[in-house]
């Protein structure tokens, strides 16, 4: 199998992780995930650094973003699928 | 399937049965003024090494219990062949002492009032020197790596320790616990967002319900009383942010992955609470920064701590081998010299977590059997106590 730029924990996850160095806006990732070992293509549409987290689709304000299957807070503000998911839009419920 | 049963290591067999990885003859202070002359002694003696740390004075209630448990669990670790305590006043430094004597092994406390640090040192050198010849005699003898108590935090986290480094030291309890280790992890602050997870994770409803009770009164006591924002500044870390986390749920649950798959917790205790419902896994109420983690884990009887990091925490102990172990190529390019166990390949897709968590118990009958870990190689030594209100 060719190396993932992206692997996603749980076929419920509405994000990704990527997981090379230098990824790039434009490029057309292998998406892997790892729950279940299936994969499938997603084109990036920014620069996003190892570790990152990316939408899989639309996210609007006010969704619930899932990772492990799981809540891991709410968007505070819209991204559209391949963009960069992270504190400018993603935050906790709690606290 | 992996079979552990017979997996064996050579470690040294103390006094009351316990199995140690390491052989140190330790100067331990009983409080913040003592340092100074426990470092003298560590200075004289070669073989020996002094514990400084902050406190010990004035402290009093709940906060003074643990600061004696953290002392007389530290020098009772069965990493540690003999003790020298050092103190100011002959009568916490006589609680400490009796309280090591317990084990059985050789301790020893003196004490500075009435006679000063040279006088101290003097004497304190010769029990330490009689010590160093006698531990380093002590022969190592056959033991199986079951008999370790292996506890686990991670430090410096990002999306990559939930992807690899965490379920790595996951598949390792799953794998070594079922044949009697004994396991711990903490980070009462970090499980926030998975609380509801990890009380499901309880073998029965009392650890549940204790476990919980710790949760709740963190919450209470700790963040609700003290907090002046949404904590967006310390939880997640800057460190953490950089690498992607995000939120503290999406922490907590990355966090959660080292417990594994199938293992469950039989109790929840209070820090540096020693186990005493037999072999297992522990969930014990600690702070999430790293030392005092990995200090209060060693104080209740722990020998080797697994650490996961993602951007790369450097943490130590002076007398618990910690193993690093990172799935972050970017990590491993820039600071290796901090980790033992690369797990890079979980990411690439070329190592299942099956591989890594082999990988991970190889590593720690390696560093059972006297491989010096990174964090050792490098001095790493911290030990912090952790503090829970002011002193009188």
């Amino acid at each position: 199998m060719a190396v993932p730029q992206l692997l996603v924990h749980d076929a419920k996850d509405n994000v990704g992780v990527v997981v090379v160095e230098g990824l790039t806006a434009g490029t057309e990732m292998l998406c892997v995930i790892t729950h279940d070992n299936t994969d499938f293509k997603l084109r990036v549409e920014e620069d996003i650094p190892i570790g990152h987290k990316v939408a899989l689709g639309d996210l609007k304000a006010g969704d619930t973003i899932i990772k492990y299957g799981e809540d891991i807070g709410k968007m505070v503000g819209d991204v559209s699928k391949g963009h960069h998911v992270h504190t400018q839009n993603l935050k906790t419920k709690r606290w | 399937m992996f079979d552990a049963s017979n997996l064996t290591i050579q470690a040294w067999r103390r006094e009351n049965g316990r199995v140690g990885v390491r052989n140190h003859v330790i100067i331990l202070p009983v409080d913040d003024i003592s340092n100074a002359a426990c470092e003298a002694v560590a200075n004289n003696v070669k073989g020996t090494m002094a514990l400084p740390h902050a406190y010990g004075r004035l402290q009093f209630g709940e906060d003074l219990d643990l600061h004696f448990r953290t002392m007389i669990g530290t020098g009772a670790n069965p990493n540690v062949a003999a003790v020298v305590v050092i103190g100011i006043e002959p009568e916490w430094t006589k609680t400490i002492v009796d309280g090591i004597a317990k084990t059985g092994k050789p301790v020893t406390g003196f004490s500075i009032e009435q006679k000063g640090d040279f006088e101290t040192i003097r004497q304190a050198g010769w029990k330490a020197k009689e010590y160093v010849h006698w531990a380093t005699e002590l022969q190592k003898e056959e033991c199986p790596i079951s008999e370790l108590w292996v506890s686990t935090k991670c430090g410096e986290s990002d999306t990559t320790t939930g992807l690899s480094s965490c379920p790595t030291v996951g598949n390792m309890y799953d794998k070594l616990l079922p044949h009697g280790l004994y396991g711990c992890f903490g980070e009462t602050s970090e499980i926030t967002g998975a609380e509801h997870i990890c009380e499901k994770r309880a073998a029965n409803p009392e650890a549940a319900a204790k476990f919980m009770k710790i949760f709740q009164a963190y919450q209470d006591d700790v963040i609700f009383a003290h907090q002046t924002d949404d904590l967006s500044d310390s939880q997640p870390t800057k460190g953490n942010i950089l690498g992607g986390l995000t939120t503290i749920e999406e922490k907590a649950l990355g966090n959660l992955e080292k417990i594994g798959r199938t293992s469950t917790y039989i109790d929840a205790l209070g820090p540096a609470e020693a186990p005493e419902k037999g072999n297992g896994l522990y969930f014990m109420d600690t702070s999430s920064a790293a030392a005092e983690c990995v200090t209060l884990m060693g104080a209740a009887g722990y020998v080797v701590h697994t650490f996961p990091t993602g951007q790369g925490n450097v943490v130590g102990n002076p007398i618990v081998p910690v193993i690093k172990i990172s799935g972050n190529p970017r990590t491993l390019r820039t600071m290796s010299e901090h980790i033992d166990v690369d797990v890079t390949g979980v990411l690439t897709r070329e190592m299942t977590i099956d591989q890594a968590g082999d990988a991970l118990i190889e590593m720690i009958r390696r560093t059972a059997n006297g491989r010096v870990t990174a964090a050792e190689a490098l001095g790493h030594r911290e030990f912090v106590m952790t503090k829970l209100y002011r002193s009188a």
